[in-house]
Parts: C-alpha cells; structure tokens; sequence
C-alpha cells in the first residue's frame, strides 16, 4: 500500500512541479537557516571540559576600599598577587592554579624564522592535572619549579611543530626574551571552548602556545595581559605588581563534592575577615564561589548576536512551515473530487489520510535534506566569518541527529494538518458538485 | 467593490485565510524588527570618531630583550618617525581609537563623592590630540609643560604624592556636557583618584578604543602623560601615500633595533573596518533573512492565490456570463488579498511589538520607532498586491464560456 501511496504522491508532486519546488525550498531554507544557528549556539554555549567541569571553582573576595562601595555589588572578577598566593599556599581545595595570561617574544635558534611574539600563560603547576590537560611529549612542571622560579616551559604541540617539526622537544632550550627555557613538556590537541579560564583574552580564543611558572614570569619581566582593576594607590606599574592593590589574576580550584566546596566557602569567609581584621581589606565581607558554567554564564560569554539570530532563525522556519501548511492544504482541498471518489469506492478516512501523509511526507523529507545541506553550507560561511568562534562551527553527531528529528518533525507537523483537514471532506457532497 | 461577498468566501476557507494571516502577521513583525536592527548597526557603524581616520597609520612594537631607558628609545623611534617622507605628526601613546585595548579611570566632581559620576577612557602620550586630528573647540591643547613621564606619575601615584600628578586635562564636548550640562568647561576641576585636574581643553569628538556602552563612547580624556610601550600613531600629508609611508615606517623602525619585534601595523581605515566587523556581519544577515522572509511570504501568496483561482474557475466563469468585467474579477481578487493582508499587518503590528519589548528586556535594544509600523505595513502591502496580481490576472482572463462548460 506504502509503494502506490508513495507513487500517487509522486505523481501529484510531478503534476505541479513549481509548487512543489516552492514547498521543499521554503522548508529546506527554515531548516537549514535554523539548524546553522543552532549549532554555532550549541558550540559556543558548551562544556569546555565535559566531565571535570562541575568539579570546578572560580573563588572571588573583595579586596578593595571603601572608596566605590556599593551595597550587594559582586566581588571583582579576579584577585591581586597577594591574596591570589595566600589562597595558592594555603592549599585548602584538591587542586588550585594561580595565572595571568601574557605575550612572550619567542626567538627560535634556527635563523630561519624571525623572532615573534606568542600568546603565553603564566600559571601555577596545578593549572595542567586540575584541567586534565593532554600531554604529547614530556609532562607538566611541578610545584618545586613555582617556588624556585625555574625556567621551564611548556609549549603547545602548534608551537613544536612550527620550531621543532612536531619532533620530541623535552630537554631543548627555548628562548623567550633573551632568557633559556627549558621545555619540559609539549600539549597535545587541545582547546576548551569557552577559553573559560580567562575570558578576558577573549572568548573563545585557542589555547595558548607557550606555559610558563607564573613566578618565573615576575622574575623575568614577561609581560602580562588582559584586564587590570586598581584602586588606591594602585597605578598598574608593571615593576611593582606583586604588592599593588590591583586585581589581575584568575585563581581556579577544584573541590570534588558538596562538602568541600561548603569548607572551601567557609574558608573565603574566614580568609577575608583575617585580612579585614589585619585592616587590608575595608569592604564587608563578601565572596562568591561560582562553579565553571555558572561562571560562564554570569559574565555572558555567548554573544548577545548569537541568541539572536537563533531566535530570527526559528522564526523564519516558523513562517516557511506556515507557509508550506498553507500551499499542502491549499493544494489538497483542490483534489477534494478526487478524494471524494476515493472515499466512494471504498477508501476509508484512515487510508485517504495515509496516502495525503505519504505526500506531505515526501515534501518535508525532501526539505529536511535540503535544509541539511544548506546547513552545511550556512556553516561553511559562518567558519569564513572573522570573528574569533568561527573555526568551531562544524555539525557534530548530537546536531546533526537533532537536524534530523527537526526535519521530520517539522515535515509531519506540516503536513499533518492539511491532510486532516482534506480527509473531513464528506463524498457525496463532493460527488454531487461535480 | 463589495467586501461582503469576499468575506463570506474567506469564510469558507477558514484555515486557509488564517494560514496567509499568520504566514504575513510574522513576516511583519520579524521584519520590522530586523530592519530596525539592522539601522542600528549601520548607525554604529556610521559612528564618527573625531579623527582624521584616512591619514592615520598606527604601529606597535615590542623589545624582545629586557630594555633599558624606554624613554630615549622611544625618542629616538619618534624623531627617526618624523624623517619618514609623508609624515606630519607623530605620537607615542597608551591606546588607539578602534584598538579595542584601553585605559579607563572612574571621574568624580567631587573628592568627597564614594561612587564615581561615571568612567572615562583616558588617552596619553604627547602631541596625541595634534596627531589623531581631533578638533580643539575650547581652550587649548595640552602643552609641553603639562606633560609629565609615565614612570614618574606613577611613582607619585604610589607614594600619593599629589604634586607629581597631572594638572590639566582635555575632554571630549560631550563628557563636558554630561559632567556640567550647560556650563562653560574650561577651568571647571574633576577628580581622578582623589586628585584635582583642571579642564584646559575641550575637543569636538574623540571615540574611545573600546565601546561596551554605545551611550558612553565619546567619553575620552587626554591627559598630559609621556608613554613610551611602543604605541605609534603616525599622520601622512595624504592619503593615497598612507601605505607607502607605513612600510617606510616600519622599515626605519627595525632598523633603528633590530631586536624588537613589530606587533601590529595598520591604516587606521582597516581598524576601523575590523572594529566593526561583527555589527557588518550581523547586518548583513539581517538582511538576508528579511529579503528570504519576504520572498517566501510572497511566493506563498502566489502559490495560494493561483490555487484559489484555479479552484474558483466556474464561479468566475459565471460571473463574467452574469456581466462581471475583467476588471470586476481583477478587483476581486486584489481586494481579497488586500483584507488578508490588513488583518495580518494589524496582528503583525501587535506582534511587532511585543519582539520589540522582549528584546528591549534581554538585548538592551532601544524602543522600535513608530515610523517602522506605517512603513512596514505599507511595505506587505505592496508585496501582497505584487504577489497577488499574476493569479488574478490569470482569473481576469477566464472567458465566460467556462460558466457554461461541465468540469
């Protein structure tokens, strides 16, 4: 029955191929426009570190004076060298990395390629076994290298493959700044989207290609970046930055459960009224302990522009349907006579809906195909685009199912009314006006 | 022409006559919106900025080793910069108009105040306002002996030592009027970190490097603060010579040390085109969904409306046999699509609005201007009788003769 169903919709779809073009199209480009923007939403508001993500914790304290103060503000997103190591030394989560991001100026010994400046991450030991960060070659720094200032370093595998061939690099010395480092270890593959754990350098920034001990940094003079907040006698003077009143750091931790992360609260709490009582902290206490997403989502890291054009997109699909329930409808009322002949000889309500289903059908999974195809190319436009999530933008698995059932889903729902509607008809009456 | 008879058919195809109202009730609303976006965007992208964008160039440049006396190397850059053919001025400074990187402190009227009366970029580095061609309304610009070193200013900063701190300072013509609507400017003190500054100069415009607050961008200071981090900003007599210079530029600067490495080097219309990358982009799509949106409204209406006619062929046929003009049947139809189309721009408006307050709560977009409402509707009128005319032409031309045929 489902093969001459199928042959009779054909048929019908062949007799008015314009219409049926201007059906399949409105729904491929709903779907396809929708779909693109579903995605770029999905991959810009995703975990970075799926499975270890809700083990983390970005503590914030209120450091500053009086000056400004304003009753319920939120604490400053980052903390000042002072207490960024107080919290580091003390040592009260499982894991917990001190950092600042920075540009280093990288001089490569092959005389080949001219000296050039690299993003770089001035953090503590922590920073790689608290993100699960993937080694290559060669492993992370310990602690010992963060209190002895040691030079060492550890690159990015894009970094390797640019000075070393992507060859085993560990044990070579890098050059940053008229100073030797010597690499300990190379990172694999690897970029957490969102660039979570410093979101002022940029949302969705790569990772960076050249990890150095925070500590080392200070002694070397290498240069930080990102955003600085001073207040006082804070000036932002790079010789001076370990005691200016001046937040500009991000301290991450990870607290596995419930209980550590009350402690681990409690100890802010505690910490801040030690440093008020020792007069350098003037504000009420107040602390926050935000967990990774919710961090994310606080400081709005999806852009604005994003959520909109999801919301234009669906909207546009939700025209293109109602345009296509129109046409079906329109189209099958015309055939009420033939329906109602059907009905005659025998056909019952079920079996005329069935075959009006068929039809639809054919139309919404032409269009489902269509609009999958116009999502690839609408992300292949977003990937030429400028802006720094651009690269992400690819169709994974989960999208693509989801494409899939939005494709069906929209095609019954358009065609599930006007082959209703069309089967009501009752045949004698159509009989009768012929 | 009658609008009952067209009512009582509508009536007759119920779901049909609602589809086409909702199809142009949403294409109304989506698109009022859309375009509404769409002239904000090229608002902002139409911003003026207050500079001579076309003869800028900027260059940034960094040590690679650990540099001794920034200050006379930065001299040295300066007056090497000044030998390049082409150039007029050049300035060592903090932060660029369209850098997207900038230094921020909060004013206050008053030392007394807690919460500042609001924040303000401040650009440093000498000869800056000359160079960037901003215009000097009131005042004066900031002198020689105004101008103190970076690492001075901090230094008094950190030991508050008031005397080593800037005196005088020049704004922007809308931070003075937000800060003393009203009054003269000059002379008038404002307060940065507790210190008094005296307002020796006002300029017409001078955007800052980064906007977060489309209402605050012309929110600039200069402060007579000597920087030497390798900032340049360099003005050419003409434009059409602005590449040749940069590269000369550069050039010299590499080979005054070659143990640095250039960061960045741009013509300041390329900043610009960049700075505003996002807001092309997301017009340009804006646009493109209109244009899809009302394509697809209209071919709807065509696809409706030859249906309709084709299933309507006998009544037409009669009522031509009846004595119906072509003209008659022609109007028939236009006016039909004329009542779809009002009942749905009237939802549409509604509609229009209520996008337009829910955007206004999570986008922070302004109210939709009520000239969009009459625009708009006039606009789905238009498409609606385009689109309408092929099929009721088609019905025109049905020959009376139908009337008496048998299908």
């Amino acid at each position: 029955m489902f093969g001459y169903y199928l042959d009779l919709a054909l048929r019908s779809l062949r007799r008015n191929r314009m219409l049926t073009a201007l059906m399949v199209l409105a729904i491929a480009l709903g779907i396809g426009a929708s779909m693109t923007t579903l995605t770029v939403l999905h991959v810009l508001s995703g975990d970075p570190l799926p499975g270890a993500s809700s083990t983390l914790f970005y503590p914030q304290i209120d450091p500053r004076d009086m000056d400004g103060y304003e009753e319920g503000k939120k604490p400053p997103d980052q903390v000042t060298w002072i207490d960024g190591m107080n919290l580091l030394h003390a040592k009260r989560a499982a894991h917990q990395a001190l950092m600042t991001g920075g540009a280093v100026p990288v001089q490569p010994a092959q005389s080949s390629i001219d000296p050039f400046y690299s993003d770089a991450r001035f953090t503590s030991a922590d920073f790689f076994p608290m993100f699960q960060v993937p080694f290559l070659y060669g492993h992370a720094w310990g602690e010992s290298d963060d209190d002895a200032k040691a030079r060492v370093v550890v690159i990015s595998r894009a970094l390797n493959d640019k000075l070393f061939g992507g060859k085993d690099s560990t044990g070579q010395t890098l050059r940053v700044k008229d100073t030797a480092f010597r690499i300990v270890g190379v990172i694999d593959s690897w970029r957490p989207n969102p660039h979570f754990y410093d979101i002022n350098m940029g949302n969705y920034s790569g990772l960076e290609d050249v990890f150095v001990p925070l500590t080392t940094s200070g002694d070397v003079r290498l240069d930080h970046n990102g955003s600085m907040d001073c207040w006082g006698t804070g000036s932002g003077d790079d010789d001076h930055m370990e005691t200016q009143p001046c937040v500009w750091l991000q301290f991450w931790v990870q607290l596995d459960g419930a209980d550590q992360v009350k402690a681990y609260r409690d100890y802010l709490v505690h910490y801040s009224q030690e440093q008020k009582s020792l007069g350098r902290f003037e504000r009420p206490v107040n602390v926050a302990l935000p967990g990774l997403m919710e961090w994310l989502d606080i400081n709005k890291v999806v852009p604005g522009d994003v959520r909109l054009q999801t919301w234009l997109a669906f909207g546009f699909l939700l025209v293109c349907l109602v345009n296509t329930v129109g046409l079906m409808l329109a189209k099958f009322l015309r055939r009420s006579g033939e329906l109602g002949v059907r009905r005659a000889l025998g056909a019952s309500k079920r079996e005329v809906f069935a075959q009006l289903l068929v039809e639809s059908g054919v139309i919404g999974l032409a269009g489902g195909v269509g609009g999958l195809l116009l999502a690839f190319l609408g992300l292949w436009l977003v990937r030429r685009q400028p802006s720094d999530y651009a690269a992400l933008a690819h169709l994974d698995l989960s999208m693509l199912s989801i494409t899939f059932l939005l494709a069906v889903g929209s095609s019954l729902l358009a065609g599930l009314l006007p082959a209703w509607r069309a089967c009501q008809i009752a045949p004698a009456l159509q009989l009768k006006s012929q | 022409m009658e609008i009952l008879p067209i009512l009582s058919t509508l009536r007759r195809h119920k779901i049909t006559a609602f589809l086409v109202i909702i199809e142009i009730a949403l294409t109304c609303a989506i698109v009022c919106n859309a375009v509404f976006i769409i002239n904000q965007r090229l608002d902002r992208m139409a911003m003026q900025s207050g500079i001579d964008e076309h003869r800028l160039l900027h260059i940034a440049v960094a040590d690679i080793g650990a540099s001794q006396d920034k200050k006379a190397h930065m001299q040295e850059d300066l007056a090497a910069l000044r030998q390049v053919p082409g150039v007029t001025d050049v300035a060592s400074v903090n932060q660029v108009p369209f850098g997207n990187s900038s230094w921020n402190s909060g004013i206050k009227l008053d030392p007394k105040q807690r919460i500042s009366t609001l924040n303000a970029t401040n650009y440093y580095g000498e000869n800056i306002a000359q160079t960037l061609g901003t215009q000097l309304i009131a005042g004066r610009h900031l002198q020689d002996t105004d101008y103190m070193d970076m690492d001075d200013v901090m230094r008094a900063a950190a030991a508050k030592d008031a005397k080593a701190i800037p005196h005088a300072v020049v704004i922007t013509q809308k931070l003075a009027e937000r800060l003393w609507p009203g009054q003269p400017p000059l002379g008038k003190q404002l307060y940065l970190a507790d210190y008094p500054i005296t307002v020796v100069g006002v300029v017409k415009e001078l955007v800052r490097p980064s906007i977060l607050d489309d209402s605050a961008r012309s929110y600039s200071m200069i402060l007579p603060i000597r920087m030497a981090v390798g900032e340049y900003i360099i003005r050419v007599a003409s434009p059409n010579d602005r590449d040749r210079v940069l590269a000369a530029a550069v050039a010299k600067l590499k080979q005054i040390n070659p143990h640095r490495v250039v960061l960045k080097k741009h013509v300041m219309d390329d900043m610009r085109h960049d700075f505003f990358r996002n807001d092309r982009a997301m017009a340009g799509l804006l646009v493109g969904v209109c244009v899809a949106l009302l394509v697809v409204t209209a071919l709807g209406i065509v696809g409706l409306g030859s249906f309709w006619v084709a299933q309507r062929r006998r009544q037409i046929g009669v009522r031509r046999a009846l004595g119906a003009t072509r003209r008659n049947i022609l109007h028939y139809f236009q006016t039909e699509n004329f009542v779809l189309a009002t009942i749905g721009i009237a939802l549409g408006m509604v509609l229009a609005y209520a996008i337009n307050l829910l955007l206004m709560t999570h986008y922070e977009l302004p109210r939709l201007p009520a000239i969009y409402f009459p625009v708009g509707a006039l606009a789905l009128w238009v498409i609606g009788q385009l689109a309408v005319l092929g099929p009721a032409m088609r019905a025109a031309a049905v020959p009376p003769v139908v009337a008496t045929r048998s299908v």
